[in-house]
C-alpha cells in the first residue's frame, strides 16, 4: 500500500479508549502477546536441542541456565504462555465454526481460557515438583 | 462482459496472488500444534532433570525424534504467519515493514533449521 501523508486532521471514529474494559478484549491482546513471547521462546527449545547435539559440556551449561531461579522463572512464564495461547487458539478454532459467539458464551469462554491456563500451568509444575521431590 | 465464471476468477487468486492460504495454514498448523505441544509437555516431564546420556539417547529414538521434528516444522510455520500479521498490523512505514517481514522469515528459518539439524544429528549419531 502506498504511504499517505496526512495533511488534514480528519475526525476519527471512537476507538478502544472509550469502551469499558471487557474480558474478551483482554484475552484478545493477551493471545497476541503470548504469541509474540512464544515466538522468541522457541529460542529456548533451539538452545536445548542444539546443546544436546553439541556435547556434554554445552548441555551442562544450558541445563545450568535453565536450572537457575531466573531460568526457572522464564520457563514457568514460557509454559504458561504456551498453555494460554493453546487454549486461546482452541477457542478461536471453535469461533471459526460460528459457534460460541453469543455475548454470554464469549464471556464464559474468555474467562475459562484464563482460569484453565493458570490452573493447568500450576498443576503441571506442582506435579513436576512432586515427581522430582523438589524444584 | 467477461465470459469467465465466478469460480474461474477466484482460482486466479486476484491481484494479491494469495487467497486464504495464510488463514488456512495458520489453522492447520494450530490444530497440529495442539497435539504436538501435548507431546512436548510429556517429553519435558519425562526428561526433566535427566542426565546427558539419557537425554541424548531419548532424543535419538525415532518415536521421539519424529514428533519433535514435526513440532519444530509446525511451530515455525505457525509463528512466522503470526508474527507476519503482527508486523502488518502495526508497522506502517513500507521500508521498515518489508525489512521486518524479511527478518521474520530469516528468524523462523534459522530457528527451524537449527532445531532440525540438532535432532537429526542426535538421531544419526552425534
Amino acid at each position: 500500500m502506498a504511504e499517505t501523508k496526512r495533511t488534514v486532521e480528519r475526525p476519527l471514529s471512537p476507538h478502544l479508549s472509550i469502551y469499558r474494559l471487557q474480558i474478551n478484549m483482554v484475552m484478545s491482546i493477551v493471545h497476541r502477546l503470548t504469541g509474540g513471547a512464544l515466538y522468541f521462546g522457541t529460542l529456548l527449545l533451539a538452545a536445548w536441542l542444539i546443546a544436546a547435539a553439541m556435547g556434554e559440556r554445552q548441555f551442562a551449561l544450558v541445563s545450568e541456565i535453565f536450572g537457575h531461579p531466573l531460568g526457572k522463572l522464564v520457563l514457568f512464564g514460557y509454559s504458561w504462555a504456551l498453555i494460554h495461547h493453546m487454549l486461546g487458539g482452541m477457542r478461536h478454532l471453535l469461533w471459526d465454526t460460528g459457534r460460541g459467539l453469543s455475548l454470554g458464551a464469549v464471556d464464559l469462554l474468555s474467562w475459562l481460557t484464563v482460569i484453565a491456563s493458570v490452573s493447568l500451568t500450576l498443576a503441571l509444575w506442582a506435579a513436576g515438583i512432586a515427581m522430582r521431590g523438589g524444584l | 462482459m467477461s465470459q469467465r465464471t465466478p469460480l474461474a476468477r477466484v482460482r486466479g487468486l486476484g491481484s494479491a496472488k494469495g487467497g486464504t492460504d495464510h488463514f488456512w495454514m495458520q489453522r492447520v498448523s494450530a490444530v497440529a500444534n495442539v497435539f504436538l505441544v501435548g507431546f512436548l509437555i510429556w517429553l519435558v516431564f519425562a526428561l526433566a532433570g535427566a542426565d546427558y546420556a539419557t537425554v541424548k539417547r531419548a532424543l535419538a529414538r525415532p518415536e521421539i525424534a519424529i514428533p519433535l521434528l514435526l513440532l519444530v516444522v509446525s511451530s515455525v510455520v505457525h509463528m512466522r504467519l503470526g508474527m507476519q500479521t503482527i508486523i502488518e498490523d502495526y508497522v506502517h512505514s513500507e521500508g521498515r515493514k518489508v525489512a521486518l517481514l524479511m527478518l521474520n522469515s530469516f528468524f523462523a528459518f534459522v530457528v527451524g533449521v537449527t532445531c532440525v539439524f540438532a535432532v537429526l544429528k542426535l538421531s544419526f549419531g552425534a
